[in-house]
């Protein structure tokens, strides 16, 4: 059980974002799930997540954008980025702007899980 | 000498049917259009030369017998008149039972003779023609001439010149006859008879050549000088009488005996001689003839030259339009391939992509299912509905390669550049293919040049683009098969790579569109997308690639790529 893990998914899909918050809470992480960028920025700012996973691609707005302002809110908050596809240019933008990892869609949750526990790992050592 | 011809002349390739025939055509409009300005204005040139010169050349021929028949003229006419005073003075000087004394006569004679050349005799002849006194080598005192010509024309005239004639003598002489008044009023006939040697001589002078001929005729045509080209004096001149003229004249193709001739002619004054002077034009424009081959063949010569070189450079740049056009085809035709390579990329991006999400969700809506079944223990249809998920999963699976698949062949790449080796790059990717081979017991051999090029370009592209090329190979062989990789340099700049199998071949229809997207053969397992992604990324690294198949003995990629970025 994954007790001590507090994740944000941020996903433009409704449905996708409520399914994997059931499941990862299935696995016993503490996950919460919201359908645009500017909820995600109110919630991390009180919330003591330890992981947020973005969508790249949210609707109006942009995925990359929205991670540099939670990391100003929060620099020490890792972030994954989920994608479409592997694009270069994105994903490197992710990586300049902060990300610590990306994930292709559809997710593989084991993947997820792995993920997330690495970027918390790599976090907590810094 | 065919290929001698076609350094020249422009020739269709074979196969290349209509738009060939537009070089071709090309070919020989400028050749006629090129030749025409040159050789026209040279033809023009020549012609006004040719003409100019030959007319400077016919004065140079025909002045020199102008002169000569000036000069003849009148050194003639000098003898004639010498002849003609001495004659007349003796005549109007002595008084008339003088001119009947023998012996005075005689002494007359000898001055004469004495100071003029020529003159044979002389006499006295009384009104009824009668010679009365005579000097010289015949015999003609008390001759009659009263029926000869000369003699009934001389008594109308004060001073007679004759025609050249035989007489008594039968030699040939003419007369010079001056009247004067006798006794008792009748007149008396003072003659002097002019042997026509001396006047052979004085047109001899002419320094007559083999080809011409000088002569004296009288106003009837009748020759009065032995001549070479028409005969003995006294028969008639094979020519025409030239009209009168005060001068010397000049007569161009003047014809006479199959021959044509520049005749020169004088009219003698005071006498009925006209002085003729023949000169046979072929011998005299010889020199001109030959300058006249001489320059034809200069002439044909020149053009032949002017005409092979334009077709020789027509030929040439013809040459390069054509393998220009060609290239450009090939250009416009490798845009339009990328053009439509890419528009459908972008289109497959974007199906990709917004199929993606859905799949997300279907994804984890049938992985919640799993968890539900996973955590809520025993349920009467658990293993069925897991097999259920499973299969959703699986699904969800393939489509997603799939659209990642379309999504990397619309993506556009950076090309990185760095040194890459490359049989360690294909070792390395074979690695990937390790089990597989074992598995199908295929059998993979790998033939290295010595020393290889190392070349500069993107070690990722190039595993994916190998990834694909032996992949498709390992799928066209069967169970044993043989795959052969050779890696050599190609040019000092390029290195190629031919993936070889013996598999089953692609079919002769199917070869063109091997590299367009979604083309596939492979029913159910290919995506249609592996080969154009290749040729995607051959075309990035600035390569190329080809293809050769045989069905049933297998099929050959070549790539080639450059070592430096060009």
């Amino acid at each position: 059980m994954e007790e001590d893990l507090k994740v944000l998914i941020v996903d433009d899909e409704d449905d996708l974002v409520s399914t994997l918050v059931e499941r990862l809470e299935i696995r016993g992480v503490d996950a919460t799930g919201v359908c645009s960028g500017t909820q995600a920025i109110q919630l991390v700012e009180n919330n003591g997540f330890d992981v947020v996973v973005l969508d790249v691609k949210l609707k109006g707005e942009d995925g990359v954008e929205i991670m540099k302002q939670i990391k100003e809110i929060q620099p020490e908050l890792p972030v994954i980025l989920l994608t479409g596809h592997l694009s270069p240019e994105a994903s490197e933008e992710g990586f300049k702007a902060g990300a610590i990892d990306y994930l292709l869609k559809p997710i593989n949750l084991n993947d997820l899980m792995t993920k997330m526990r690495e970027a918390i790992a790599v976090f907590k050592k810094k | 000498m065919g290929r001698l011809f076609q350094k020249f002349v422009f020739v269709d390739e074979p196969g290349e049917g209509g738009t060939s025939s537009r070089y071709r055509r090309m070919w020989r409009n400028t050749v006629f259009a090129v030749a025409a300005v040159c050789i026209i204005p040279l033809l023009l040139i020549t012609t006004i030369n040719y003409y100019l010169y030959q007319q400077s050349f016919q004065k140079e021929i025909t002045q020199p017998i102008q002169r000569i028949t000036a000069i003849t003229k009148r050194s003639l006419e000098s003898f004639l008149e010498e002849r003609i005073a001495a004659a007349k003075y003796v005549a109007s000087r002595e008084r008339p039972e003088d001119l009947f004394d023998s012996e005075k006569l005689a002494g007359i004679f000898s001055r004469m003779r004495q100071s003029f050349g020529g003159i044979v005799d002389i006499g006295v002849l009384d009104s009824e023609g009668i010679m009365q006194t005579y000097v010289g080598p015949y015999d003609l005192y008390g001759k009659n001439y009263q029926d000869q010509d000369w003699f009934t024309k001389s008594l109308v005239r004060d001073v007679y010149v004759s025609d050249v004639f035989l007489g008594h003598r039968k030699i040939p002489h003419f007369i010079i006859a001056i009247k004067r008044d006798g006794a008792k009023g009748k007149p008396l006939i003072f003659r002097a008879t002019v042997d026509i040697e001396g006047m052979v001589r004085q047109i001899q002078v002419v320094g007559l050549k083999r080809y011409s001929d000088a002569v004296l005729i009288n106003r009837d045509g009748l020759l009065q000088t032995p001549s070479r080209l028409c005969g003995q004096d006294l028969v008639p001149f094979s020519g025409e009488v030239p009209p009168y003229s005060e001068g010397p004249e000049l007569f161009e193709d003047v014809k006479i005996k199959d021959s044509t001739f520049f005749m020169g002619s004088a009219y003698i004054e005071n006498s009925p001689f006209i002085f003729i002077i023949l000169v046979n034009k072929k011998s005299l424009m010889a020199g001109w003839l030959a300058y006249q081959g001489e320059m034809l063949s200069i002439l044909i010569a020149s053009v032949l030259a002017i005409l092979l070189l334009i077709m020789r450079i027509t030929n040439r740049w013809v040459m390069r339009i054509r393998e220009a056009d060609l290239r450009r085809e090939a250009t416009l035709h490798n845009v339009e391939h990328t053009n439509r390579m890419a528009s459908i990329g972008r289109l497959a991006a974007g199906v990709a992509h917004e199929i993606n999400n859905p799949l997300a969700i279907i994804n984890e809506k049938a992985g919640l299912i799993n968890d539900i079944l996973e955590y809520s223990g025993d349920s009467p249809q658990r293993e069925k509905l897991l097999k259920q998920t499973d299969t959703i999963i699986r699904s969800v699976n393939r489509c997603s390669d799939i659209t990642h698949r379309l999504l990397g062949f619309a993506r556009h790449m950076d090309v990185k550049h760095e040194p890459v080796g490359l049989d360690a790059l294909i070792r390395d990717v074979l690695g990937f293919l390790e089990k597989e081979a074992s598995y199908r017991d295929i059998q993979v051999e790998m033939k290295v040049t010595e020393s290889l090029h190392t070349i500069h370009s993107d070690k990722g592209q190039l595993q994916q683009l190998f990834l694909n090329l032996i992949n498709n190979a390992f799928d066209a062989m069967k169970k044993g098969g043989h795959l052969l990789i050779i890696i050599e340099n190609a040019t000092p700049n390029s290195v190629s790579i031919t993936i070889r199998d013996d598999g089953s071949g692609i079919p002769k229809e199917d070869i063109e569109k091997i590299f367009e997207p979604f083309f596939t053969t492979k029913k159910t397992k290919g995506t249609g997308l592996g080969l154009s992604i290749t040729y995607g990324i051959v075309q990035k690294l600035h390569g190329t690639i080809s293809v050769e198949s045989e069905l049933g003995v297998g099929t050959s990629f070549i790539v080639t790529l450059p070592v430096n970025r060009p």
